[in-house]
């Protein structure tokens, strides 16, 4: 189903955009429901849509040799899955499953490439929104990597 | 306020995790005076030594039950201990959580790693008057899921009105809850951040960006108590090892309220 | 004829000598721990008369620095601070708090009995340490062991006529004459005869059974003069101003990194202060393992190990270590204690090896605090 202006005002990732933005990304978009179980996408895929979650979990995993899947990231209500449609090589780096029944909004990713090249404004706009989530998703993951919870050392 | 140790038997040991465990422990002589959660004792393996070790809960009458991570000498001698023995305790010390919270509150509990232990306590008063609050949500961050403390009694805090939400560092496929930092799941527990009562307890780093980021959400920094460490050999405010900046943290904490806290933990090497 | 307890004692009397007062002393089966000279310092140990008090030894001081020197043999108190303090006495540098022994039900039995203390006599304490004293009870007395110490302790102080160079009580908040805590006062002068004041009923008494004239108003007025004048003659003064607002605010100071350029973090400051009091605690068995014992000994927040946490130091460099250690002297003593924890005794001074000046450090601290920067190149520092 088409995704309204109104769905994607209300999706915190694109609060503050402004409505003509809002009607060009609504027509690249739509609202999708997501069973349990259900592979959104796999490692090394072409990479062409990201995903505005309304509610439910996308779980980002990778998988080890000897060890099988194991989970990297935890996404939910209010989260933007999926940037690896932004930039050259366009391939997927994780897996992404639904762990939980989700609504999504999946918005066409190479659209919304030659839409941010003709209207540089949204392009930058988006660009500064996408970085946002980056910064915040790179700070989490050095916390993490600080292991804070181990041993002493 | 002395030095020597009461004795306690170990009534029961459990292994929470490869490194950690939990102890339950009764008095062979007279009981010491009431624990409050997010007090601790000083607790004794003979001949080895002493540490500070924050109240867990509390077990019938004059019972005391301790959750210690093996990391030194001591803890790795007091984790050894079998049923049957008898350790020593010295206590309690310190400032208790602040309980209640005012009523209404949307009480939030964030627990990072054996942060969980301290703030257990705090869980089984929620219940006892779940009436008395308009929420109560525990978060808990963990590095895996073999790592988390009491997994069994979530679902018993559940029934009893508290919304447990657990993240781990990383997990293996197949586990059901979030992966992530604790941080993520802070929207799940505010719905109103004027009426927050938080209680944070885990590694300082991990302490500072939560209350960071209920600040950001709009909860007062006079909302948010934290629960501090320094070395500590005495427990009684005479050998001046727990200072940090003009607290004694044996005296003054371990539980300090953010705007005291805030500023103190921002100076290096404190 | 007075009689103790019945009609009240003389306040004031002028003493030939110390030896009577020793005497009397001893016969009421008091240790007496005073001044004297030993391995080129003037130490505290136990005296068997008053002929082993420092009588003809003055002391020559600078940072870093200290000497004898000999002056007038009639005098025994032409001398300041030497390396220790009657911290060693009410706070002793090592004791067992408890022994404990394994018993077969996989147990232990302890006993934590104090040893009965020594009734004690201190003779020839100067007004610094008379403060320090009572800076030590308020952080300490609330201990069984140190209370218990502290009971019985007859105070004999001993006023200041000529300062040492390192001395600065008088900015610390104190002054050259005993105030308060003592039982007597001594002033000593110039031809080596005392001035002896009562400061509690139970000094009164003891004066009461000395030889000696009683005071006139001239010996005390003489008295308070010559002590007076010592105070417009301090080697050193901490600079003016509020001090604990000053190390809060230059908590992120660069200066504290040129401190640690100099510092050895030996501890030595805080052995030879009469107020640090800060200790370790230690338990040890024996080889069987069946007897174990609790020790408590002095530490210093210089010891590397002294904030370890979760597998290292809180405090790992030096200049954090200087910082905590200058900040809670003379900054946050205040938040925990109520007071500063400096006397101005100037030891710290004295016995730093590389003769660092906390009066300086200060002085530097506040330079760069008015200059606005943290940056002591920066500021107008003027020098001393």
């Amino acid at each position: 189903m088409r995704a309204t202006t109104e769905r994607l005002r209300t999706h915190p990732f694109l609060a503050g955009l402004d409505e003509e933005s809002l009607e060009r990304i609504a027509t690249i978009s739509t609202v999708v429901a997501l069973d349990a179980k259900t592979w959104l996408f796999r490692e090394g895929d072409p990479a062409d849509r990201c995903w505005l979650i309304r509610s439910g979990r996308v779980n980002l995993d990778v998988h080890l040799p000897g060890r099988g899947e194991v989970i990297v990231e935890s996404l939910g209500a209010g989260a933007v899955l999926g940037w690896s449609w932004l930039f050259p090589p366009y391939r997927w780096h994780f897996d992404a499953v639904v762990v939980e029944p989700t609504s999504a909004i999946e918005v066409d990713g190479i659209q919304l490439r030659a839409l941010c090249q003709t209207d540089p404004k949204l392009g930058y706009r988006l660009g500064q929104m996408f970085t946002a989530v980056l910064i915040e998703r790179l700070q989490a993951t050095r916390l993490r990597l600080l292991d804070l919870y181990g041993p002493p050392r | 306020m002395t030095m020597t140790p009461a004795r306690y038997l170990v009534v029961d040991r459990l292994a929470e995790t490869a490194d950690t465990v939990t102890l339950t422990l009764e008095p062979v002589d007279r009981p010491l005076p009431v624990f409050r959660p997010g007090q601790f004792a000083m607790l004794y393996a003979f001949g080895v030594g002493e540490v500070p070790i924050s109240i867990s809960g509390r077990s019938g009458a004059g019972g005391l039950i301790h959750t210690l991570r093996a990391v030194g000498a001591v803890t790795r001698a007091l984790a050894a201990v079998q049923p049957g023995a008898i350790i020593g305790v010295r206590g309690p010390f310190g400032t208790p959580w602040d309980l209640p919270a005012p009523p209404g509150s949307e009480v939030a509990l964030v627990a990072g790693g054996i942060g969980l232990a301290p703030l257990r306590p705090v869980i089984h008063h929620l219940i006892a008057h779940r009436r008395r609050y308009r929420r109560a949500v525990v978060l808990i961050g963990a590095r895996t899921p073999d790592d988390l403390l009491y997994p069994d009694e979530f679902d018993t805090w559940r029934a009893g009105g508290v919304d447990v939400h657990v993240t781990v560092d990383r997990a293996d496929a197949g586990w059901p809850d979030h992966v992530g930092v604790v941080t993520t799941l802070l929207d799940r527990c505010i719905t109103n951040p004027g009426q927050v009562a938080a209680y944070l307890c885990g590694p300082e780093v991990m302490m500072r960006l939560t209350a960071r980021a209920l600040i950001d959400r709009g909860v007062a920094a006079a909302a948010i108590r934290v629960s501090l460490e320094r070395n500590m050999r005495c427990g009684i405010g005479h050998c001046g090892h727990c200072q940090l900046g003009p607290l004694l943290l044996c005296r003054d904490g371990p539980v300090v309220g953010y705007p005291v806290a805030a500023p103190l933990l921002a100076v290096r090497e404190l | 004829m007075t009689t103790v307890g019945d009609v009240p004692a003389p306040a004031a009397r002028v003493l030939a000598d110390l030896a009577g007062l020793v005497e009397a002393l001893r016969a009421d089966d008091r240790i007496v721990v005073g001044p004297t000279v030993r391995d080129g310092a003037i130490v505290l140990a136990e005296l068997a008369s008053a002929a082993e008090l420092p009588y003809g030894w003055g002391v020559e001081l600078d940072a870093g620095h200290y000497r004898l020197r000999p002056v007038d043999q009639r005098l025994a108190f032409a001398n300041s601070a030497g390396p220790q303090s009657w911290k060693a006495q009410l706070h002793p540098p090592r004791q067992l708090l408890m022994s404990a022994r394994r018993t077969p039900d996989d147990g232990f039995v302890v006993d934590d009995t104090p040893p009965a203390p020594s009734r004690l006599a201190f003779l020839g304490v100067r007004p610094c340490d008379l403060r320090a004293i009572g800076i030590l009870d308020q952080v300490l007395g609330s201990g069984r062991r140190y209370a218990e110490r502290r009971a019985d302790v007859l105070i004999i102080a001993v006023n200041c006529t000529e300062p040492g160079a390192a001395c600065f009580c008088v900015s610390a908040g104190g002054g050259p004459a005993a105030e308060a805590g003592h039982d007597l006062v001594l002033t000593e002068r110039a031809d080596g005869r005392l001035l002896a004041e009562a400061g509690t009923t139970a000094g009164g008494g003891l004066l009461a059974r000395l030889p000696g004239q009683e005071a006139t108003a001239g010996d005390l007025a003489e008295g308070r003069d010559t002590v007076g004048a010592a105070a417009n003659r301090m080697g050193r003064t901490l600079p003016p101003g509020d001090l604990r607002a000053l190390l809060v605010d230059q908590v992120d100071s660069a200066h504290w990194n040129e401190v640690a350029n100099r510092c050895l973090t030996c501890g030595n400051c805080t052995m030879v202060c009469p107020t640090c009091f800060c200790t370790t605690v230690s338990d040890t068995t024996d080889v069987t393992g069946e007897h174990a014992q609790r020790w408590e000994h002095w530490d210093s927040c210089f010891d590397r190990d002294f904030s370890f946490l979760h597998g290292g130091p809180v405090r790992p460099g030096g200049a954090s270590r200087y910082r905590q250690w200058l900040s809670h002297k003379l900054g946050t003593w205040h938040d925990q204690f109520g007071q500063s924890g400096c006397v101005g005794c100037g030891r710290c001074v004295v016995w730093c090896p590389v003769g660092i000046d906390l009066t300086a450090e200060l002085a530097a601290l506040t330079a760069t605090s008015r200059s606005g920067s943290t940056d002591p190149e920066v500021s107008d520092a003027g020098n001393d």
